[in-house]
């Protein structure tokens, strides 16, 4: 059957802030859910949406499917298990800068390694929202919040970078304005085997109001962002006369302009998210303004095995050569004796 | 021409100890599976160090496997023993205080020297006076050297042969205790089948180890533990952790579940988790996750998913799980938690026994979070415990934590194997497809459980989270006279297990001037003191619980009829407080004990003669 979004959509009141971000990623999903049970062939009881705690993760409520909102960190660990428990669900994890970086980054960082084929919406404000406006490890050095009155001495999380340094089989990133191509984005996610992290950049209008700005500014995004395609060229720009090559005497990536110093589209660089290796994947991730064009869309997005197929292909194997098959079995295995 | 006498006994206690690196643990445990397999009553007692290989000839580094065999039911590994094997000068001075006044002392003579004594911290050179064993009837037998005799040819090299070495003192006890070869020939064959270079020299040391004793009436008599008529039926050897693993295993197969374990790995209870990797064909899943919240969150995870979720921890692990285990009563799903208590606080001592943990399991958590906590009494009644604790977790829609502890966890002993044919069913109340009137937290009236809709059900999606829940839709409420209502309905439903469990027991008569009081893995001591002092003709009996929270009915009424009631544990008197609480116009003395150890029957013995003066 096919879905609307309406479908999708719980009976609860939505409780975010007016003008949050979440609402924004809230209308992707919306939309991507339909196309993904359409493509994937998935009826609607077959969603789980998973979360930990902080403003994103009230999100399981406002989503017609199974739901559960779980403690603060601790949601990667807990849609493992749905999806162990369960390898038929498709388990959506949402968690937020504070959720999967700080309290639950050990989680976090395990689920990718052990590529277990959930789907995360990491949800990044760079601030703690529901606690009303503490730095969060995502938070840029120096920031001025409640309990950093003279500025964070910390360095903040890439969290594209740490995803892909944890062999993260796809990440993305999108901006909560660009609801189109966060659906793109999330369908994709869902498509893909493995785990997906799709790093949502949030505005929080009350805590950390433009905090992304910077890049989601809508007269400069174009020269300011980098929207990648697999197997397309690295161009941006209003004009796309702005391309990404390497530089070799760095080993770094470099902005030039089309038509400059004999400069063509031949000499930029094409977007392989495919590729196994995750040298240019973190070089994409790891760009920042003003210097880089902030990458957008699908960074990596390779082929593995995951948890789930490793999983089921081990206990083929353990079963064919099983001689215990049932707990009665089990009590008589190995060294036992009669009394008469 | 035999000399030796053989003489007919109902049991003895064998100790066996060394480097630990120099495999007592195995020596003991094939003394007694053979025991077991002549069907003797067996009852084991690991005692290592937390080391995997502390500095040789350390008294620290001291690894230590007391044996207890006899003729009928044995239910604890004995206080003192008959036999001490000590493998070195350390070893002996370790465990020389374990020994019984007349006791023979087995010595492997080639370890005896300057500085192996001196290392061992002995500041005379009469150890043996120094130690208080001249009663003893020691046996200095040159076990090392003569190893490297028995295997001069064998083509292992000197330092597998010296490995060796703990076969022979085996010999040495097979032959005080005629104990046949063929079981230990058959694990031999079992364990090297892929190195079968190994096979024959061990066969070879162990006869050797026998002849030799033989040869040299090493011992003045030989021993036959003579057995007495046991219950007919198939008999196996189960360690504790086996059997709550298996245990769990059962009561998935009877709710006709897979049985989800997320785990940490942590002494004494990573034996459970193992044994449950073995068996995925039979269903499992086992995730070794990263940390022990992860343990018990993909656990809650697979029970919201519809899987019968477990997670097996030990004390320090249980305090890491306290705030997911808030959530599993929040969200009133199935999960047993496995708490394998070891001594504490903090790090403590790792492979040491104790019962510290029940006030943790009782009231660890935040809020008002009422669990349904049991605990098994012996290793074998793990498996019982384990299935019930599922059965409860499952039927009752709540997590139940399970205790046991690192003595009867390691500890094994003969266990008649039952059918699963006898074993109750277990009906978890998943709701099906098509019920419209389904509300998440709609609950039963016999049980007060809530329904399980289980994910990819159609029509029942719905969400919970560790939020207050409203009374029957089960979505977030802030109200505060639903609050009071879900609080007191938590409380209610766990409360309402008592009528689902069996009444608590009395050994002995229903009245007299004592009760002995004691719960868990205390049972085979605290028995065989009441028993003993039964036999003396006192006025003792011993109510030993299984079902802590909620207590049996009959509880209150027990207590009524005694003179003194002592409750002994290992703690300062949890259970005992426990009590106090609930039966607050009742007196109980208290007897605790927490030194890594469980009770000797000796010692309590003691107290019970103090209280019934």
């Amino acid at each position: 059957m096919e879905y609307t979004q309406q479908d999708f959509k719980s009976s609860m009141e939505i409780k975010w802030c007016p003008g949050c971000g979440d609402y924004a990623v809230y209308a992707a999903v919306q939309r991507a859910l339909p196309v993904v049970a359409k493509e994937l062939n998935y009826t609607r009881e077959r969603f789980a949406f998973v979360s930990g705690i902080g403003c994103s993760s009230r999100f399981p409520y406002y989503v017609n499917c199974y739901g559960f909102h779980g403690i603060h960190g601790r949601a990667s660990a807990i849609s493992t298990g749905v999806k162990v428990a369960n390898p038929r669900l498709s388990v959506w994890q949402i968690t937020g800068d504070g959720d999967a970086l700080a309290i639950g980054g050990n989680h976090f960082i395990h689920a990718i390694r052990r590529n277990i084929d959930i789907n995360i919406l990491l949800f990044n404000n760079q601030i703690y929202g529901l606690t009303k406006g503490q730095y969060s490890p995502t938070s840029k050095l120096g920031m001025v919040t409640k309990t950093s009155p003279y500025g964070t001495v910390e360095h903040p999380f890439n969290p594209g970078e740490l995803i892909i340094g944890a062999r993260g089989t796809f990440f993305a990133r999108s901006l909560d304005v660009e609801i189109k191509l966060s659906t793109e984005i999330m369908t994709e996610a869902a498509k893909h085997d493995g785990t997906s992290v799709m790093e949502m950049l949030v505005n929080c209008v009350i805590f950390n109001d433009k905090a992304h700005g910077y890049i989601s500014d809508k007269e400069n995004r174009e020269d300011r962002t980098i929207v990648l395609h697999h197997g397309q060229p690295m161009i941006f720009g209003k004009n796309r006369d702005r391309g990404l090559v390497l530089d070799k005497e760095n080993m770094q990536l470099k902005v030039v302009e089309i038509g400059r110093d004999g400069i063509t589209e031949n000499d930029i660089l094409v977007h392989n998210a495919e590729n196994q290796d995750t040298g240019i994947h973190m070089m994409l991730a790891g760009m920042k303004m003003p210097e880089m064009p902030v990458a957008l869309g699908i960074i990596r997005n390779v082929k593995d095995k995951t948890y789930d197929d490793n999983v089921r292909d081990q206990l083929e194997e353990v079963k064919a050569k099983a001689k215990v098959h049932c707990v009665d079995d089990l009590l008589h295995s190995g060294a036992t004796w009669e009394v008469e | 021409m035999d000399i030796t006498k053989r003489v007919e006994i109902d049991d003895v206690v064998i100790r066996f100890s060394g480097d630990s690196g120099d495999g007592m643990q195995l020596t003991g445990t094939l003394f007694a599976d053979t025991a077991a397999l002549l069907g003797d009553g067996v009852s084991t007692f690991p005692d290592y160090p937390a080391e995997i290989r502390a500095p040789q000839g350390t008294v620290s580094g001291v690894s230590g496997f007391q044996v207890h065999v006899g003729s009928g039911v044995v239910r604890t590994p004995g206080d003192y023993c008959d036999v001490l094997i000590a493998m070195n000068p350390a070893a002996l001075r370790a465990n020389a205080k374990w020994a019984k006044k007349g006791a023979t002392v087995i010595v492997d003579a080639d370890e005896f020297n300057e500085k192996t004594v001196q290392r061992a911290g002995f500041s005379t050179l009469d150890h043996f006076e120094e130690l208080g064993l001249q009663d003893s009837n020691v046996i200095f037998a040159p076990i090392t050297s003569l190893t490297k005799e028995s295997l001069k040819d064998s083509g292992l090299d000197n330092k597998m042969i010296v490995r060796s070495k703990n076969m022979f003192a085996l010999g040495i006890c097979y032959f005080i205790y005629d104990h046949p070869f063929d079981f230990t020939f058959k694990y031999f064959k079992n364990k090297f089948r892929k190195k079968p270079e190994f096979i024959e020299p061990n066969k070879k040391v162990l006869v050797d180890g026998y002849n030799y004793a033989a040869n040299t009436h090493a011992h003045a008599n030989t021993y036959k533990v003579v057995s007495q008529k046991k219950e007919k039926g198939t008999y196996r050897s189960i360690s504790g952790n086996q059997a709550t693993a298996w245990g769990l295993i059962a009561a998935a197969e009877k709710a006709n579940l897979p049985l989800f374990c997320g785990s940490y790995p942590i002494t004494p209870a990573t034996n459970i988790l193992e044994e449950l990797a073995i068996h995925k064909n039979l269903n499992v899943k086992t995730l070794q996750v990263e940390d022990e919240i992860a343990g018990i969150c993909t656990a809650i995870g697979a029970a919201f998913a519809g899987n019968f979720a477990v997670t097996t921890t030990s004390g320090p692990g249980l305090s890491l799980k306290s705030e997911a285990l808030g959530l599993a009563v929040m969200t009133e799903l199935p999960l047993v938690v496995v708490n394998v208590q070891r001594g504490g606080p903090s790090t403590g001592l790792p492979t040491k026994t104790e019962q510290s943990d029940l006030s943790q399991a009782l009231y660890g958590r935040n809020g008002e979070c009422p669990v349904v906590v049991i605990a098994a009494s012996t290793p074998s009644n793990c498996f019982h415990y384990a299935f019930h604790a599922g059965k409860i977790a499952m039927e009752h829609m709540t997590p139940v934590i399970l205790l046991t502890d690192g003595f009867i966890a390691n500890g094994s002993e003969p266990w008649k194997i039952p059918a699963m044919k006898d074993y109750p069913s277990i009906c978890p109340p998943i709701v099906h497809e098509g019920d419209t009137e389904y509300k998440p937290y709609r609950r039963d009236e016999l049980r007060l459980a809530r329904r399980w809709a289980l994910p990819e059900t159609k029509g029942l999606e719905h969400r919970i989270g560790g939020l207050e829940k409203d009374f029957i839709t089960g979505e977030a409420s802030h109200d505060p006279i639903n609050h009071q209502k879900m609080v007191d309905i938590r409380a209610a439903k766990v409360a309402r297990v008592q009528d689902f469990i069996p009444n608590q027991e009395i050994i002995g008569d229903a009245d007299g001037d004592l009760l002995v009081v004691g719960w868990g893995g205390t049972f085979g001591h605290l028995f065989s003191a009441v028993d003993d002092l039964q036999h003396e003709g006192k006025k003792i009996s011993l109510a030993h619980f299984n079902y802590i929270n909620p207590l049996p009915k009959n509880t209150g009424e027990i207590f009524k009829s005694f003179r003194k009631i002592v409750v002994c544990e290992l703690n300062m008197g949890q259970f005992a407080d426990y009590l106090r609480t609930e039966f607050y116009n009742i007196r109980f003395e208290q007897y605790g004990k927490v030194q890594g150890l469980p009770f000797t029957v000796v010692e309590l013995k003691e107290k019970f003669r103090q209280l019934l003066k």
